[in-house]
């Protein structure tokens, strides 16, 4: 689908300042570290403090969105949170969201669930409430803390952080040229209520599932805009581990220059409903105006959402007004694992 | 769940640090009041929208906490004076009690207080961190 006037006003990240190794997890599972890392691409991962959850998550990533778009809060119309670790299985994150930022009581609000795609689900929402006026500014946001179960591979890269993006016609820092989305009935990865931990299907989680559906999504992109890999400054895709971004890169006909600074995964590990979208929030850090960023995220259960994002001269205007990706990723302190079970509640106390 | 409209009435500023200043005299106040000590009858209270930025002025290390907060021991409380004036107590996060100090600079994060048990609800709010530079 084309579009015209609509586009990002602002963004906004935070990723918890702790981390945990690689080495240490492989040590007390009795993995091999360099062989995981190697294979996986990821050596250190983002973990959320005690009394961090997605809902802290998303409101510090959305009170930067705000700080940097300069918006009154009040002008919000829509908020949508992503996430497959809300707080709450019944209790929106989005009301907390609201109203944490100034926004509440005139807007609309609902939270979001597909796996690592429900934040930029709720981008393409707030576009369409956008384009047809019902709202002046919609606000989007991905927050996980996402949960693999002990001594799974998951948990080597299940990680924390959240990223929010205001959605607007005005004061764009990036207009968003059009968008495509590519969705089957895949079960690759799933959790059912009351289980602590997702199940997924191993290798069945690769070509069925992440392969076809970003390659799909980003194909049907570059068709219904007529673009090809070479119009394409940056390319940012879901990152589940270093290898698949890299590898789908390929497929499509991308360059290692052209998908290497929205790679964030090898050291924050996988933010789910953030992956993707703090890549992006990484690329817009540093790039200039008139560049083209292709954006493909992916879900599992399964769908891809594609965008093509264009970067406006309005861009200088908000560099420096609030921390940047690698400002946050700079700011850590490295765990052990009995602190890390700990922290992330692995292990059951009686409350 | 006999706490929950408590909390519910004080949701804005403990969300947003949001205070009350009293026209009469110019003095802001966190907690919010709805009379100012100083002016009394001649009181003209509004709220107002705190920065969240301030320094500490004291600080405590609790390793005895009470017991929805044992899991966080050790853990920093202190006293902190917010750069528009009023002082408030909380929570110092990001910081080991080796780094602490008194006249660090601080700002407002958006943190889990403490939770109602596994089946209650959650109490959300204002802790601070040190600013980094």
């Amino acid at each position: 689908m084309k579009l015209e006037g609509v586009g990002i006003v602002g963004y906004g990240v935070y990723i918890p300042r702790y981390r945990i190794k690689v080495e240490e997890i492989a040590k007390i599972w009795g993995g091999d570290a360099k062989s995981i890392s190697n294979g996986l691409k990821i050596f250190e991962k983002a973990v959320a403090d005690y009394d961090e959850d997605a809902a802290t998550i998303a409101v510090e990533a959305a009170r930067n969105a705000v700080r940097m778009a300069s918006i009154d809060p009040k002008d919000i119309g829509a908020i949508y949170v992503g996430s497959e670790s809300h707080p709450y299985t019944v209790k929106p994150t989005a009301t907390i969201v609201a109203e944490a930022i100034g926004a509440s009581p005139e807007l609309t609000a609902a939270d979001y669930e597909f796996a690592c795609k429900a934040g930029t689900a709720g981008i393409q929402t707030c576009m369409g409430l956008v384009a047809s006026n019902i709202i002046k500014y919609g606000l989007a946001i991905g927050s996980d803390t996402a949960q693999g179960a002990p001594g799974d591979a998951l948990e080597y890269t299940a990680s924390s952080g959240g990223v929010a993006y205001i959605i607007g016609k005005d004061k764009l820092i990036a207009s968003i040229e059009g968008t495509y989305s590519y969705t089957t009935d895949t079960p690759d990865f799933w959790r059912k209520e009351g289980q602590p931990y997702p199940r997924h299907g191993g290798r069945f989680t690769g070509a069925p599932a992440f392969f076809k559906h970003v390659y799909n999504a980003s194909i049907g992109l570059m068709e219904s805009l007529n673009l090809k890999p070479q119009d394409f400054d940056y390319a940012v895709f879901h990152q589940p581990n270093g290898k698949f971004p890299r590898k789908v890169a390929k497929m499509l006909g991308f360059t290692i220059e052209q998908i290497e600074e929205g790679i964030l995964v090898d050291k924050i590990g996988n933010t789910y409903s953030g992956s993707s979208l703090m890549g992006l929030a990484a690329v817009l850090d540093k790039a200039e105006s008139g560049e083209r960023i292709m954006l493909t995220s992916f879900g599992s259960g399964a769908g891809s959402d594609s965008f093509s994002i264009l970067v406006e001269e309005g861009i200088k205007k908000i560099r420096g007004k609030v921390p940047s990706v690698e400002d946050y990723i700079k700011r850590k302190k490295y765990l052990d694992y009995a602190t890390y079970a700990k922290l992330r509640r692995k292990i059951k106390v009686i409350s | 769940m006999s706490n929950v409209p408590r909390f519910w009435r004080n949701l804005k500023r403990r969300y947003n640090l949001i205070g009350t200043k009293c026209l009469n005299c110019n003095e802001l106040y966190f907690p919010p009041r709805q009379l100012c000590p100083k002016c009394r009858r001649a009181s003209k209270i509004e709220d107002v929208q705190l920065k969240g930025r301030g320094e500490v002025l004291t600080y405590t290390i609790i390793h005895s906490a009470p017991k929805r907060f044992e899991g966080q021991t050790p853990y920093i409380m202190a006293i902190i004076q917010l750069e528009e004036g009023p002082k408030l107590t909380a929570q110092i996060v990001d910081c080991d009690p080796t780094e602490i100090d008194i006249g660090m600079k601080v700002e407002m994060v958006f943190r889990r207080i403490q939770e109602d048990g596994d089946a209650g609800l959650i109490y959300y709010g204002y802790k601070f961190r040190p600013i980094a530079n």
